[in-house]
């Protein structure tokens, strides 16, 4: 195991430990719009995606790599506009209404 | 370091800050939507930071992919209606899965198809593509079953089990075997092709009310998949945002099973939907339940101080939301106070009654979570049950023989009276008799429930 690799685990796991703290903070209310919201974020492949689609060594890098970018972008594009249109639906009752 | 990497680094940290503060920002509705924005932002310095890489040489590609996706991405996230989310997520983590998929082939495929690859990038490799390959067909399946292309009910067949067990072992081997030997192309396109055939067959056993789970745990995938393809390259974000994704998809899976009263180990293994049917308790000869019309329902609601409405994925599937907002502003104007009490488990995702009734425009400070509604049904005049069966059973509660017993539910039988509208005496999805139906002070309002909502509006409006 190399130095980068220990690394690597080192910001996995504390980042997998922000996640809980974070994500447990989450009211069952907005469970739907948080899943919503990784999902658009998971589409952090797409940086996985540009290097090869962009890689100058193989044509099958560049086609494997276009499939990917539309993909993550699918995934990307998609998940953030659906989290902002189910995150507008939610307001609060008119002020002084009974709670 | 040059400077070009320094700005990419700074570009890709101040990214993880962001959907770390975007996250965050979930805790509370109003800061919810900025924070959201914060992390599209993040997102957009990733994709630049990305741009400025030194490996990449062409463009044309780049720019191919990012259009296309942009041009089917924004239609899929703007036409989709708010019942359809769960297939909609679902499908979108196979895109996302696919992505890291294709770059972990990519990766294997270019550095002589595995021959240039050590042991410790092979390992992420392995992760990524296995990961991702299960991701990509689990969710086409749970996307198929949800949108009702394939059957909802649970697929099984003989040695279910076993077979999938003995698959899964097979695959485990041949990734074993791809960490010894990179360079081994029967162990690399084995694997993936298995792995493919795994996803298949996790969640075409698993019944259409399991859902949640099988969703939530797609999504936890498809951030460790994203998280292996970070290990692979090199790539600090992509570590950060998979394990966010990662530690949020398991978090959820694990509040739903708890919800539904399935043990945590029992969904990660993917056999829940391989159980039997739990047998029918004790049948309810001798009782009768009490049919109340329409115009009494009415009545009985309208003088009401304190209504709480239950709703259940059998209000969703009436398209009812919007009926029951219109008959809550109708109790309203009469002073009386609506609430809602929402289960962990009232739609097809975590969460997704509360969207649906936000979408039909209830506050979301009426929407109540079990923890907080539940003391309340004490002082409840009348209980409101729409389309909501095993979640309101007392037996949870109190029999120990039945077989949701422990399961948490919406104390509905403390309530003054109850109302629960219903379309026949048949038992919910876990086939178990009801005994809130047979209580004294229940009365059963028959019918499609919004034609028996949209009754009672104009019967209140009437009184």
């Amino acid at each position: 195991m190399t130095a980068t690799t220990v690394i690597q685990l080192y910001v996995f796991v504390l980042a997998a430990f922000v996640g809980f703290q974070v994500i447990s903070r989450v009211p069952s209310l907005l469970h739907t719009p948080l899943m919503s919201a990784t999902n658009a974020i998971s589409g952090i492949s797409l940086v996985g995606s540009l290097v090869a689609a962009g890689s100058g060594d193989r044509h099958i890098s560049n086609i494997l790599g276009c499939i990917a970018v539309t993909c993550a972008m699918i995934n990307v594009v998609g998940g953030f506009v659906i989290t902002d249109r189910m995150l507008k639906m939610f307001r609060r009752g008119k002020p002084g209404a009974s709670k | 370091m040059t400077l070009r990497d320094l700005l990419i680094q700074a570009a890709y940290l101040a990214a993880s800050v962001f959907f770390i503060l975007g996250l965050r920002s979930l805790s509370h509705p109003d800061k919810a939507r900025r924070g959201m924005n914060q992390a599209a932002v993040g997102m957009l310095l990733a994709i630049v930071g990305t741009l400025a890489n030194q490996g990449i040489v062409t463009y044309q590609w780049i720019i191919v992919g990012l259009v296309v996706g942009t041009l089917i991405g924004i239609p899929l996230g703007t036409k989709v209606p708010m019942t359809a989310m769960p297939q909609q997520i679902a499908i979108s983590h196979g895109f996302g899965a696919l992505a890291a998929t294709l770059v972990g082939v990519n990766e294997w495929v270019v550095h002589g198809f595995g021959a240039g690859i050590g042991r410790g990038t092979m390992t992420a490799l392995g992760f990524e593509t296995l990961f991702g390959a299960l991701t990509v067909t689990g969710s086409l399946m749970a996307f198929g079953k949800l949108q009702e292309l394939l059957p909802g009910k649970p697929v099984t067949w003989p040695l279910q089990n076993a077979t999938s067990m003995g698959l899964l072992a097979a695959t485990l081997g041949l990734f074993g075997w791809l960490i010894v030997n990179p360079a081994n192309p029967l162990a690399f396109w084995g694997m993936l092709g298995l792995a493919l055939l795994i996803g298949v067959l996790l969640v075409l056993p698993i019944g259409g009310a399991d859902m949640p789970v099988v969703v939530s745990l797609l999504n936890s995938y498809a951030g460790l998949a994203a998280a292996a393809t970070g290990f692979a390259i090199g790539n600090n974000v992509l570590i950060i945002a998979g394990a966010l994704n990662g530690a949020s998809g398991l978090l959820l899976s694990i509040l739903m099973s708890k919800a539904m009263n399935r043990s945590f180990g029992n969904v990660i293994f993917g056999a829940f939907g391989g159980e039997t049917a739990a047998p029918a308790a004790a049948s309810a000869t001798g009782l009768t339940v009490r049919s109340i019309s329409p115009e009494d329902a009415a009545v009985q609601l309208a003088y009401a101080s304190r209504v709480i409405v239950v709703p259940g994925y059998g209000l969703a599937v009436a398209q009812a939301q919007h009926v029951v907002q219109e008959l809550a502003e109708q109790i309203e104007k009469r002073g009386g106070e609506v609430k809602y009490a929402i289960h962990p488990v009232a739609g097809r995702m975590p969460g997704h009654m509360n969207v649906l009734l936000a979408e039909a425009n209830v506050p979301y400070d009426k929407l109540l979570d079990m923890e907080e509604i539940n003391p309340q049904f004490d002082q409840c005049d009348v209980a409101l049950v729409v389309g909501a069966n095993d979640v309101v059973n007392p037996a949870a509660r109190t029999d120990p023989a039945s077989p949701i017993y422990g399961m948490p539910i919406l104390n509905v039988d403390r309530a003054h009276s109850v109302i629960v509208l219903k379309r026949s005496m048949n038992t919910g999805f876990a086939g178990i008799e009801n005994a809130l139906f047979y209580e004294p002070k229940t009365a059963m309002l028959f019918g499609d429930a919004k034609a028996s909502l949209t009754r009672l509006v104009n019967e209140v409006k009437a009184v």
